[in-house]
């Protein structure tokens, strides 16, 4: 049985060492306790020693190298074992193996490079809510601030006093309790803040408790209205991803819109009677899926992909669908649309929605997709635009099912109405394109049996 | 109740427990055949032998932690220090180790220990031995620290701190030894550690104190009542645990705070106070809170010059009006 | 008047510091030897009334000790966890020495490089690998850590990691055994470095002074951390025992028959009479002070020349010469230890963390106690 040496930790604050000298060479026999190599640490030069006994089968760095933690950098065994799956891969640095090291490693490149789409998945990138602590509040202008205790704060606030109306006594200005106090007991309030020029009237020299009627004439005297403030809320690493993958998309995709109404009176009477054979409940989302995926098969330039040189064109056809999460969404793919059942359809993106809420979406569950449906209609929506997902070609904006007079032949019926609205790149998809591939669309859910063709 | 010296209260409180349980003794320079530097473990020698009342060399760091291991091993040592100004060189047992063990040891052992002994200033006695050392050790987690400054209070808290079963620093002042006061001769009567005490009602300014410094305080009260200001006194007694509600339930009365603190001001028991009603307290304070202290200078010898660093009664009554906004 | 540079290293001319001639060969060192051992005991195991199935336990319990450390390391190496790890390797027939003359209830405490004295006292390997790695399930519930492993039902009252802080510790324990009239003697182990503390000699004289039935041992390794004990100590270091009228001993801490012999001497004494003693068991550690330490300070010959006189090996030999094991036999109790380290490895890794909660647990005694907040 082989047996992995790896750099150790030699210091206390070491994160990697340069492996100064070998003392051993290849074929050497070693026991435990021996100083195989000089180690650089950030502190010392020290002694590498090994834990097991053995011959040293494979030398796999360079003196100089530098190497992580726990990286591999020999191994040891038996002569003539094979240790092929030990150092495969070779690069000695990366194929450490020690799980204390390399699990945080892991998980954190896969949240890194992973970015299909809207990338950067629930591992561990919930907003910090907590490290509100920057958190900044915003500053009243210096002139509608009014010194006072928080005592005197307090009770003005409780008896609806302005403090702008009252002149502290207090070490700079401040308004104490005394002043509110005063002020309350029936005292006309001092005069001061607003008007500088004037002093301060004197206090308790008429008894008439109504304001004084010349006041009116003047102008109100400006409210200071307290600021809430403002709060600071940490970037996720899914923000960060929304942020730059639609930023990315907006202000490079030419991005043009073309927009339908759709009578959807039969896809409402064909979910009705599906859904009482059906074991799975369908939902008008499903069909829409349905039918886009059939009609990207027919306009295979809407289901491409724009890539300076070159431009695909996708034989398959995977919709991935946004859902809408805490901290932002996440767009699951439901692969071969086109070739799935409703049936299949339903249970597929029920089940990757509540993985996306939960968090537990898997990369790959997220990606490969070649076209993306972005449904608000539960939302209240009627119509809006959405923002291309690269590297698809166009993504379909779907809005809420209208009720709405509609004049059939001559007469005004109720009907049931709906917006689709398909954002495309340009660069692959005219405005024809996207013209036909929406009438396609509009023209199957119209005539749901067609889907059946 | 019976009208006591100071250290007869205390000697009361360490006869009495002495006499409950063979396991509490009295360690320290001079307690057993010299009396007690102060006399306060006077005659417990003839009551208890050598065995109990211990004379050390002058090896404050060797006895307090052979006191350390006494109480680690099922004993209950009271050590006196003759002054906490000497206990500094014992802060490696009381820090490092007394404080400690239980917690690095996942609760193996306990140390039920009492370190007791005049603190703070003492009239001209110079730099060295004239420093409060109470918020020093109440920093450290694993510490209860007292500091009462009346007879009664005193004895009432050396019971409870020799019956605890964890580390206790119990600091008096060779100034009050002979102060008289009530004490309760019940041998029952126990005061709680971490409780404080209004010793005086009042309605306009709260002054916390604690230890020997209390008695300026209580002048300066009456002072203040010429002109009208009614103070309200809190006697800390405990220093850690701190009793704040006993501070806020006065200070949400009075809205204006003193802390009168014999001791240096930086990071003290003044400057805690001060935060903690900041956080607590903060939309009942009508004034920020004000601390008298000793300047940030050692103990000068020179009388004039003690005096001037020693917090007087008119600093007390100036720091209250301050609050009051009365000058 | 001679010239010689000031604060030389004591023990070599000031001038051959100025040139060191190192050749390389043996003994040419440029600082004197670590420790000059005594001469082991003479005396048959027989004759010190030790049994075959005793020398047994007792080879297995250094190899158990001396395994057990060797896979921390490993351990600490991989990044299983961090902090301090002193290794006590070579030194291991001190304390297995010690507690086979003493008796079971009889006291012992001593510094941080404490995993062989939790080993022979009550600490499981599993207990003591899992307090390494931070665990609940640690001697010490995880918050003690590599410098604080204690079993106080077994009379192990911990290592401590303040030099000298745990000396007066000792003198405690031994005051409240005498006080409370107990048959019991306190063993009170502490590094070279130690000596030099003001804290031992504060207890040796309280010791002396009022008849405490304890012995400070000094493990003498050669070495106050990275300082050799010639450069940091003056003299002797038993000679300070003379300065307190204490009696004092020199052993051979390389043989742990000769640990074994003076400790029950020594024992038998202070149960007789309740005096202390101040003893030198001379020693040599062959890791670092700690896990960061180059150990530039001492030559590879040195280290060869104490590996050559290794305690294991030298019990080893005894009793295969004496025919009381096979190499069969002894080859079966390194296997039966790697097991129980190994199981201790997976044990360690295995145990929980300690919960959030326990952070304030322990601090106080009362169920309930105020923090300050």
């Amino acid at each position: 049985m082989a047996i992995k040496v790896e750099m150790p930790k030699l210091s206390d604050t070491m994160e990697e060492g340069v492996l100064a000298k070998w003392n051993i060479q290849e074929g050497d026999t070693v026991s435990a306790g021996d100083v195989i190599a000089d180690v650089e640490t950030d502190k010392a030069t020290m002694e590498m020693e090994v834990f097991d006994s053995g011959t040293i089968l494979k030398l796999l760095v360079d003196e100089g190298d530098t190497i992580p933690l726990g990286g591999l950098v020999a191994v040891i065994g038996e002569p003539g074992e094979d240790i092929s799956g030990l150092v495969s891969g070779g690069a000695s640095g990366e194929s450490s193996s020690s799980e204390a090291a390399t699990e945080p490693e892991t998980a954190d490149s896969a949240s890194e490079s992973f970015d299909p789409i809207f990338g950067g998945i629930g591992s561990g990138n919930t907003t910090d809510s907590s490290d509100s602590s920057d958190s900044t509040q915003t500053t009243s202008t210096t002139d509608g601030r009014v010194k006072a205790s928080p005592l005197a704060k307090k009770v003005a606030s409780e008896k609806g006093l302005d403090l702008q109306t009252l002149q502290g006594s207090g070490p700079n200005g401040r308004v104490v309790i005394a002043d509110v106090e005063k002020a309350l007991a029936g005292g006309a309030p001092s005069q001061a803040a607003t008007s500088s020029a004037a002093p301060a009237a004197q206090a308790g020299t008429t008894s008439t408790p109504e304001p004084q009627t010349s006041a009116s004439t003047q102008a109100p005297a400006p409210v200071s209205r307290p600021s809430s403030g403002s709060e600071k809320v940490k970037v996720s690493q899914m923000r960060k991803v929304i942020a730059r993958r639609l930023s990315e998309s907006k202000f490079t995709n030419p991005h043009f819109y073309v927009s339908v109404d759709v009578d959807m009176a039969n896809v409402v009477a064909a979910r009705g009677q599906l859904n009482q054979v059906s074991p799975v409940k369908i939902s008008f989302n499903d069909i829409i899926l349905k039918a886009a995926a059939l009609s990207l098969k027919k306009h295979p330039w809407v289901n491409g992909s724009w890539n300076e040189t070159e431009m695909t064109i996708h034989h398959d056809v995977h919709i991935a669908f946004a859902v809408a999460v805490d901290e932002g969404l996440l767009t699951p793919v439901i692969t071969h649309t086109d070739q799935k059942s409703l049936m299949e359809i339903s249970a597929e993106s029920k089940e990757l929605a509540g993985l996306a809420r939960e968090k537990k979406l898997q990369p790959q569950q997220m990606e490969g997709s070649t076209f993306t449906i972005s449904n608000l209609g539960m939302f209240g929506i009627d119509e809006f635009t959405a923002i291309i997902n690269p590297p698809n070609a166009a993504i379909l904006a779907v809005g809420g099912i209208r009720d709405e007079a509609v004049v059939k032949e001559g007469a005004i019926v109720p009907g049931k109405r709906m917006k689709l609205t398909l954002s495309s790149d340009h660069r692959i998809v005219d405005g024809a394109k996207a013209a036909e591939y929406l009438n396609e669309l509009k023209h199957m859910l119209e005539n749901p049996l067609a889907m059946m063709l | 109740m019976a009208e006591l010296q100071f250290r007869e209260a205390l000697r009361q409180a360490i006869d009495e427990e002495m006499a409950r349980d063979e396991n509490v003794f009295i360690m320290g320079e001079e307690v057993s055949e010299y009396n007690g530097a102060y006399k306060v473990t006077e005659g417990l020698l003839e009551t208890y032998g050598f065995k109990r009342v211990i004379d050390t060399p002058i090896a404050e760091l060797g006895f307090a932690g052979i006191g350390v291991g006494a109480a680690m091993n099922g004993l209950r040592p009271i050590i006196e220090f003759m002054t906490f100004n000497f206990a500094v060189l014992a802060a490696d047992q009381i820090i490092n180790h007394a404080s400690k063990v239980k917690y690095m040891l996942g609760g193996q052992v306990s140390v039920p220990i009492v370190f007791r002994g005049p603190n703070a200033s003492a009239g001209q006695l110079g730099a060295t031995h004239s420093v409060a050392y109470e918020s020093m050790y109440a920093h450290f987690p694993g510490i209860k620290v007292i500091h009462p400054s009346e007879p009664g209070d005193a004895k009432g808290l050396l019971k409870s701190a020799i019956r605890d079963n964890d580390t206790v620093l119990f600091m008096e002042s060779e100034q009050m030894y002979g102060l008289k006061g009530e004490v309760n001769e019940d041998p029952e009567h126990l005061i709680p550690i971490g409780k404080a005490a209004v010793k005086r009602e009042g309605s306009d300014v709260t002054l916390v104190t604690h230890g020997k410094i209390y008695h300026t305080v209580v002048k300066a009260a009456a002072e203040l009542a010429k002109e009208g200001i009614e103070a309200e006194i809190v006697d800390l007694r405990t220093v850690k645990p701190l009793d704040m509600d006993t501070v806020i339930a006065s200070v949400k009365k009075t809205h204006r705070c003193v802390v009168v603190d014999e001791a240096h001001p930086f990071a003290g028991t003044a400057a805690e106070v001060g935060y903690l009603l900041q956080r607590d307290a903060f939309d009942d304070l009508d004034a920020p809170v004000v601390r008298v202290t000793l300047p940030d200078v050692s103990a000068p010898f020179s009388k004039p010059l003690f005096d001037a660093w020693f917090p007087s009664v008119k600093d007390v009554v100036d720091g209250a009006k301050q609050v009051y906004y009365k000058s | 008047m001679t010239k010689e540079a000031i604060f030389t290293p004591v023990g070599k001319a000031a001038e051959e510091l100025a040139t060191p001639k190192k050749s390389g060969k043996k003994g040419d060192s440029l600082y004197e030897k670590a420790v000059d051992l005594p001469e082991p005991t003479t005396a048959a195991p027989a004759k010190l009334g030790l049994k075959k199935g005793q020398l047994l336990e007792m080879f297995e319990s250094m190899v158990l000790q001396r395994r057990f450390e060797e896979r921390a390391m490993q351990m600490y190496q991989k990044g299983k966890f961090g902090g301090f790890l002193h290794l006590y390797i070579g030194q291991e027939a001190v304390s297995t020495g010690t507690t086979a003359a003493l008796k079971d209830d009889d006291d012992i405490i001593t510094a941080y490089r404490d995993h062989g004295w939790g080993l022979v006292r009550g600490v499981s390997a599993r207990q003591g690998m899992a307090e390494l790695f931070g665990k609940a399930t640690g001697c010490s519930k995880g918050k003690g850590g590599s410098m604080h492993f204690a079993n106080v039902e077994k009379h192990f009252w911990g290592g401590y990691g303040i030099v000298g802080g745990h000396i007066p510790l000792g003198g405690g324990l031994a005051f409240a055994n005498k006080y409370k009239g107990l048959d019991r003697l306190t063993t009170c182990f502490m590094g070279d470095g130690a000596v030099d503390q003001g804290a031992l000699h504060e207890t040796m004289n309280m010791a002396q002074l009022w008849k405490l039935p304890i012995m400070f041992i000094v493990e003498n390794n050669g070495y106050a951390m990275g300082t050799a004990t010639r450069r940091h100590s003056t003299g002797e270091l038993w000679e300070r025992a003379l300065g307190y009228g204490m009696k004092h001993r020199v052993v051979n801490g390389m043989d742990v028959l000769s640990v074994y012999e003076a400790m029950k001497e020594m024992a038998t004494d202070v149960r007789k009479d309740s005096m202390p003693w101040f003893v030198e068991i001379r020693t040599y550690r062959y890791r670092g002070h700690s896990m960061s330490d180059p150990q530039k300070y001492r030559d590879k010959e040195e280290m060869e020349e104490f590996q050559s006189l290794d305690p294991i090996e030298r019990l080893k030999t005894v009793l295969l010469d004496k025919k009381m094991a096979t190499q069969k036999a002894i080859d079966a109790i390194y296997e039966k230890v790697e097991e129980e380290v190994m199981d201790a490895v997976e044990f360690a890794d295995n145990s929980p963390f300690p919960e959030d909660s326990a952070l304030y647990e322990d601090m106080y005694s009362e169920p309930n106690p105020v923090f300050h907040r």
